[in-house]
């Protein structure tokens, strides 16, 4: 549709003008609140309105000043480091395993595994709730932990899963076939070359747990409060600039996220090319 | 070092596409086999079965371990939450002599003097150990006002009536004793297992008579709420295929590299944490924030609008979040839909009306289907965003299961809802699952 020669008609050029204003003002509907909060976070007052009275850091002097803010922070990331590992673990197991076997239940298995993308986060929480009270997991580190893996372990499977889909598994063949050991071949020959795969699938991981307030609603105690949590509650009680300044802090470890996993489908993609 | 091995493999590849270690692990036989008599080959395909069967087996192996994990931390506590639904053995814990001797009462005229000895001795032993109130909760809310008709009972009940006096006394206590509906609730309540949640969760209740009949209407919320979160999922739903098909189609139709520059616009709200977006939206629709603001300057509006904590916020915060799930799913449809059909359609004389419309639009059907169920799905189970910029008249399903979790404890009836949005959550993947299958959609995923 985009080249010109198909842009014949004034009808058509009418429909593509409209495609472009309407996508635009789309465009500016999703990304001006994120961008909106920005400045805000900057700003030398306390109410959280456009004319800014002046630029300051006190916000984030705030935040970093605030044990409770830096706590949450602190936990965010153990307990989102700890489930990246966790479920990068059982998830490329898993991707692995899906990968030779072949049955009539694996479509059903594979069902099962992704299940947690697609179950309301309310229902696993109260689920959760309910069954780690009595042995003592909620209020835990342990507990959200485990309840994160389980969110973000999808995650995995699929990205290590697509990964493995365009791995020609022939070359593990050849590496056992040159006297490879099976830990050898995966060592030396697949784990390099699924390598990307599997850093999409933990940055996948880590922002799952990373964003994830819903479980953590329903089991942390006041010690495990994740940043999310905290800003669940600070919304709750009344917006402060602080909000904004973690907001900004959030944001920022979304983009860095985000563009760590465009450099590695740049790479991928460049990669494969290079190849065909 | 790959390069050789590549090689190596293309070549192995050639003869026999499968099962190339084994094969290659027994070239000899492999070879002589063909010629030889059957005795030789019969061990061989043995051989090469079990070999298979080996290599199934430990790929099986791979994957347990997250299975075992899930069923630990996902579907055990699902399952569990599903059990609460249904489990109902408070009354029996704390009444157990009365609910037995109720299990032969035929609940037409009051029980017998039995059963109210019985639960004479049931109640001055709960209140020993002071497992009244447990019982109390539970028949409270079959029958409203029965926690006071139990407590007072235990609290004036001075110690065990004296042979054939128990009716008598019990009567006395609280008048309450003298009527069936009274003993009705805790036969009902008497368990182990119930519908009474489940059918309180779809304003259901049963009457003395044992029928299924509607709930008191100061009871019946739960189907107003059930249509009030599919109503707003389905709105939600509507204005993100307003909004997200024309973005597809324009990132569809660019060349690669500026539509990949302009997907950026829909990637960072996507990967921005959800909190941030809603934060972000009380922020610009508070009555002081940024568009009341901008209104009020720009002279269109002389006093702020409502325009958050209420059913329009909602919407708005909501289609802000869920709207990248109905793009990228649009867009990889559209992607994958060639030029050549619409340049043959107006080749052919079609104008483009007629050729956008039935020649493109069919081609999008999938990619439309996958991207509402989709959204429709996730908005159905929405609690953040509903809970921070909702009124209290516009809260989905999910913050009434957390309320009765977390606030009043009525653990039965927030499974019962559970387990009736699990159930609609399920039936829907069901669907997006058949309408994906086979289909390159990822939109569900996070790529």
């Amino acid at each position: 549709m985009s080249d010109n020669a198909s842009l014949r008609t004034p009808s058509q050029r009418i429909a593509w003008t409209a495609t472009i204003i309407v996508s635009t003002l789309v465009f500016i509907f999703l990304i001006a609140p994120i961008l909106a909060i920005v400045p805000l976070s900057f700003s030398s007052g306390s109410y959280l309105t456009y004319p800014l009275p002046g630029l300051s850091l006190r916000w984030y002097d705030d935040f970093i000043n605030s044990p409770r803010w830096m706590n949450s922070l602190k936990n965010s990331m153990i307990i989102g480091v700890a489930s990246t590992l966790l479920s990068m673990v059982l998830g490329t197991l898993a991707a692995l395993g899906l990968a030779q076997w072949k049955s009539r239940f694996k479509p059903l298995v594979l069902a099962f595994v992704l299940s947690p993308v697609v179950v309301p986060g309310v229902i696993t929480a109260v689920g959760l709730y309910f069954f780690f009270a009595p042995i003592g997991l909620t209020g835990s580190y342990l507990g959200l932990i485990l309840a994160h893996t389980a969110l973000a372990t999808p995650f995995v499977v699929i990205t290590v899963s697509a990964t493995l889909q365009s791995f020609d598994t022939n070359l593990a063949r050849a590496a056992a076939s040159l006297g490879a050991s099976p830990v050898d071949a995966f060592r030396r020959v697949i784990l390099p070359l699924i390598l990307p795969g599997l850093a999409s699938g933990a940055l996948f991981a880590f922002a799952t747990s990373f964003d994830e307030v819903v479980i953590v609603l329903f089991m942390a105690g006041p010690e495990q409060r994740t940043l999310p949590r905290e800003m669940f509650s600070g919304i709750r009680e009344n917006i402060s600039p602080t909000i904004t300044a973690a907001a900004v802090i959030l944001t920022t470890v979304s983009v860095i996220l985000l563009a760590t996993l465009e450099g590695l489908r740049r790479r991928n993609e460049r990669l494969k090319g290079g190849s065909a | 070092m790959l390069r050789s091995l590549q090689k190596a493999t293309r070549d192995c590849h050639s003869q026999n596409g499968e099962k190339c270690p084994v094969t290659m692990g027994l070239p000899m036989t492999a070879a002589s086999s063909t010629g030889a008599d059957a005795r030789t080959e019969v061990p061989l395909k043995r051989r090469l079965r079990r070999a298979e069967r080996t290599r199934q087996i430990k790929a099986l192996a791979l994957v347990v371990p997250l299975l075992v994990f899930l069923l630990f931390t996902f579907a055990g506590p699902i399952a569990g939450m599903l059990w609460r639904s249904v489990d109902d053995r408070e009354v029996r814990r704390v009444l157990p002599q009365t609910v037995a001797a109720l299990a032969a009462w035929d609940g037409k005229d009051l029980p017998d003097e039995k059963a109210y000895a019985a639960l004479a001795s049931d109640i001055l032993a709960a209140r020993a150990s002071g497992t009244i109130a447990i019982a109390a909760k539970r028949l409270n809310y079959a029958l409203n006002g029965f926690r006071t008709i139990l407590t007072s009972t235990a609290r004036n009940l001075k110690a065990v009536p004296e042979r054939g006096a128990a009716k008598e006394t019990l009567g006395k206590i609280n008048p309450a004793w003298r009527e069936r509906t009274t003993w009705t609730t805790i036969k009902d309540a008497g368990g182990p297992v119930t519908g009474f949640y489940l059918l309180a969760a779809l304003d259901l209740t049963r009457n003395v008579e044992g029928a299924i009949v509607a709930s008191p209407p100061d009871q019946a919320i739960y189907r107003d709420v059930f249509a009030r979160t599919f109503l707003i999922s389905l709105g939600v739903t509507a204005l993100c295929l307003m909004l997200g098909f024309p973005v597809a189609y324009l990132l569809a139709a660019l060349p690669p590299g500026r539509s990949n520059l302009l997907m950026i616009f829909v990637l960072l709200p996507f990967w921005t944490s959800l909190l941030v977006r809603t934060c972000a939206w009380i922020v610009l629709l508070q009555s002081k924030g940024v568009v009341n603001d901008s209104l009020l300057w720009l002279g269109i509006i002389d006093e702020p609008l409502r325009l958050i904590y209420n059913r329009f916020g909602v919407c708005v915060a909501m289609t802000h979040v869920l709207l990248p799930f109905m793009i990228l799913p649009l867009y990889s449809s559209m992607k994958a839909i060639s030029p050549a059909y619409m340049r043959a359609a107006a080749s052919l004389g079609a104008p483009p009306v007629a050729a956008f419309l039935r020649i493109y639009l069919p081609q999008t059907l999938p990619g439309i289907g996958a991207g509402s169920l989709l959204v429709f799905i996730l908005a159905l189970g929405y609690y953040i965003t509903p809970a921070l910029v909702g009124g209290a008249a516009d809260q989905m399903i999910s913050y009434f299961i957390a309320l009765y979790t977390t606030e009043t404890a009525n653990w039965g009836l927030a499974s019962a809802l559970g387990a009736v949005l699990l159930l609609a959550t399920i039936l829907l993947a069901l669907v997006y699952g058949k309408l994906v299958q086979g289909q390159q959609v990822t939109g569900g995923m996070k790529n």
